[in-house]
């Protein structure tokens, strides 16, 4: 009998090396090239407070995060909390309140990101379905404590003011792009049916709406 | 007289102390920024003057270092054995320190007139009238690994003691080539005084490098594996080990531990460039007489230590070039080949030595040389061709309670 664990074990063979290669001696010299050639290589080292490192691209890089305004000013967040259920190091807290304005039912009252536990893995923008919230390219921050490494909203709202010159949000580049092309020329005439083929549908929900309320 | 002996010796063991710590921290420094510039980085550069924005390319980085270790929490972990735990480094320190006292810098000064119309001369050495020096500094490389072993076992840390356990095999295993190859040396100039071996290689401008360098490469290996140096410092591999043998420690207790590491190499380098270099000597310039000018000894300082700094950098490039020995690639490098070299070296040596001092040089030279080239070749050809350690046969079965058939005589 056996033990049963070595039979498990399957040895993969070195290459044998040759009897030029057992003298040691190019091995000895590779190992002393290399090191020599590094010595004197040019050194990447950056300096950092007095040269900064530029992201190749700003508007891609992940960086500090900020919460976009809309054409009026005011928060573009609609708090649909798709960002903190995204979020994989759930960092986002978001306290929804009904909004003040006409055109959306909910905004965010409170919305406070902990950078401390952040992964800057840029999961909350992609969630996010109106582009309010953002990566930017700051990635020089620090704090003194920890209550002063969560953001809430007026300095993330701040962030944006900062970096909106610089960076501005993805929608609008899309936006500014899409008025830079040529409008497409209509080649193919799509004319809508004159009877939509489901408006009998609606006409009919809303026959049974007025019965019921009548009813 | 006594007066003067003991200012002489006060002042050198002053001058001695203080050369040697400002050495090992800016040693330090020099690894840094050679560590550094291999992994094609910068390295230490903006510490100059305190208090200053003058920077200096980094020159006050060790008083930066210095000053961290004393600031620093010197913790004593509740499971050691306090008395050796403290003991340790300060037997470690010694012992580094120690080696220097027969090291001899440079040779002798001219003889100065005393007010009571005498001369007086000073030798550059601790111990100017100590004929074994060689001895002494055997005996404590070996009372080093004493203060290593001593290190892991008080730690009452499975790390430090498996650190000080394979330190103390590994000293012990290269003791053994070291001392064939220092022998090969004294046989061949005839005396265990280091100045005595300077002054052969001096007088014939052969250095024993190049007329031994079997037992020249046989030195270097060892004095490495002595030192703790990268490709043998098993002691305190860190990816196996934490940190070794000092993984319980802190503060100035593991400054004492790291500078003398750096002293061992300082020593180590000196006897290389004493016993295998030429010391002092280089030709045309520093004559090869006992006596000399003032000019002339302060050259030959100059030029001790000026090769003692090459070789200390060659020991910081070998760090970055070859990866660490696995320990039984270490324990068949010294029994199985620098043992062998240092017997056939010390055989050579003594032969020469036999053969007597009017041998030309060159054919003591072309003979050494040749036995190094065919030596080196056959050590090739009998290696085993791949490095593994796997078992040769099977494990022996883990017995399952059957009876086992016993062997018939
Ligand atoms: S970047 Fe990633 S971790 Fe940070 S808030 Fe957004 S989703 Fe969470
Ligand atoms: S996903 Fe966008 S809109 Fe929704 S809560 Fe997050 S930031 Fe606000």
């Amino acid at each position: 009998m056996s033990h049963a664990g070595t039979k498990k074990i399957r040895w993969v063979n070195e290459t044998p090396l040759s009897p030029i290669e057992r003298t040691y001696i190019p091995l000895v010299l590779q190992g002393l090239t290399t090191t020599v050639r590094h010595l004197v290589s040019k050194k990447i080292t950056l300096q950092f407070p007095e040269e900064r490192y530029e992201p190749a691209d700003p508007i891609i890089y992940r960086g500090v995060h900020r919460l976009n305004r809309d054409a009026q000013g005011r928060v573009k967040c609609v708090a649909c909390f798709l960002c903190a259920t995204a979020c994989p190091a759930r960092c986002i807290d978001i306290v929804a309140g009904e909004s003040p304005w006409p055109d959306r039912e909910k905004y965010p009252v409170h919305f406070t990101i902990d950078m401390l536990r952040c992964i800057f893995c840029g999961m909350c923008e992609e969630a996010c379905p109106v582009n309010a919230i953002e990566l930017t390219s700051l990635y020089d921050l620090c704090g003194k404590s920890r209550e002063e490494m969560v953001f809430d909203k007026n300095k993330l709202l701040l962030i944006y003011d900062w970096t909106k010159d610089d960076e501005p949000p993805l929608m609008q580049i899309f936006e500014q792009e899409a008025i830079r092309e040529e409008p497409p020329e209509e080649t193919q005439s799509w004319a809508a049916p004159e009877h939509p083929p489901f408006d009998h549908v609606a006409e009919k929900a809303a026959e049974m709406y007025r019965r019921d309320s009548a009813g | 007289m006594t007066w003067i002996i003991l200012i002489e010796v006060l002042v050198k063991i002053a001058l001695l102390l203080g050369g040697l710590m400002f050495a090992a921290a800016y040693l330090v420094l020099v690894e840094r920024w050679i560590a550094a510039w291999v992994q094609d980085r910068i390295g230490p550069n903006r510490v100059g003057i305190p208090l200053t924005k003058i920077r200096l390319f980094g020159l006050g980085q060790p008083i930066a270092d210095g000053v961290k270790f004393i600031c620093k929490e010197e913790f004593t972990p509740g499971h050691v054995d306090r008395t050796l735990y403290t003991l340790a480094p300060i037997i470690m320190l010694v012992t580094a320190l120690g080696a220097f006292a027969v090291i001899p810098f440079g040779s002798v000064l001219p003889p100065f007139p005393l007010p009571d119309g005498s001369t007086y001369q000073i030798r550059l050495i601790l111990l100017p009238a100590f004929d074994a020096g060689i001895l002494l500094f055997l005996a404590f490389g070996g009372l080093g690994v004493f203060a290593v072993a001593l290190a892991g076992w008080a730690s009452n840390n499975k790390y430090s003691f498996f650190g000080g356990v394979r330190s103390a095999a590994q000293l012990i295993s290269y003791e053994v080539p070291l001392s064939l190859a220092i022998l090969g040396v004294v046989v061949a100039s005839g005396s265990l005084h280091l100045d005595h071996i300077i002054l052969t290689q001096a007088q014939s401008g052969w250095w024993n490098i190049f007329v031994y360098p079997l037992g020249f490469l046989v030195f270097l290996v060892a004095v490495c594996a002595e030192a703790g140096r990268l490709p043998f410092d098993l002691a305190e591999a860190e990816q196996e080990l934490v940190g070794g043998y000092h993984t319980e420690y802190s503060g100035m207790r593991l400054m004492l531990f790291l500078v003398s590491e750096f002293l061992h190499m300082v020593a180590a380098s000196f006897l290389i460039t004493i016993l295998f270099l030429g010391g002092w000597h280089l030709w045309g310039i520093t004559g090869s007489n006992e006596l000399v000018g003032w000019g002339v000894a302060l050259v030959r300082v100059i030029v001790l230590v000026a090769k003692v700094f090459l070789v200390i950098l060659l020991f910081m490039l070998v760090r970055w070039s070859w990866p660490r020995f696995r320990f039984d690639q270490l324990m068949d490098l010294a029994w199985k080949v620098l043992l062998l070299w240092g017997i056939i070296h010390f055989v050579l040596a003594a032969g020469w030595a036999y053969a007597g001092v009017n041998q030309p040089m060159w054919l003591v030279a072309a003979t050494n040389w040749t036995t190094l080239v065919i030596v080196w070749l056959i050590t090739a050809l009998v290696s085993p061709p791949e490095s593994d350690n796997r078992p040769r046969r099977e494990p022996a079965p883990v017995w399952s309670g059957e009876a086992v058939e016993s062997p018939t005589s």
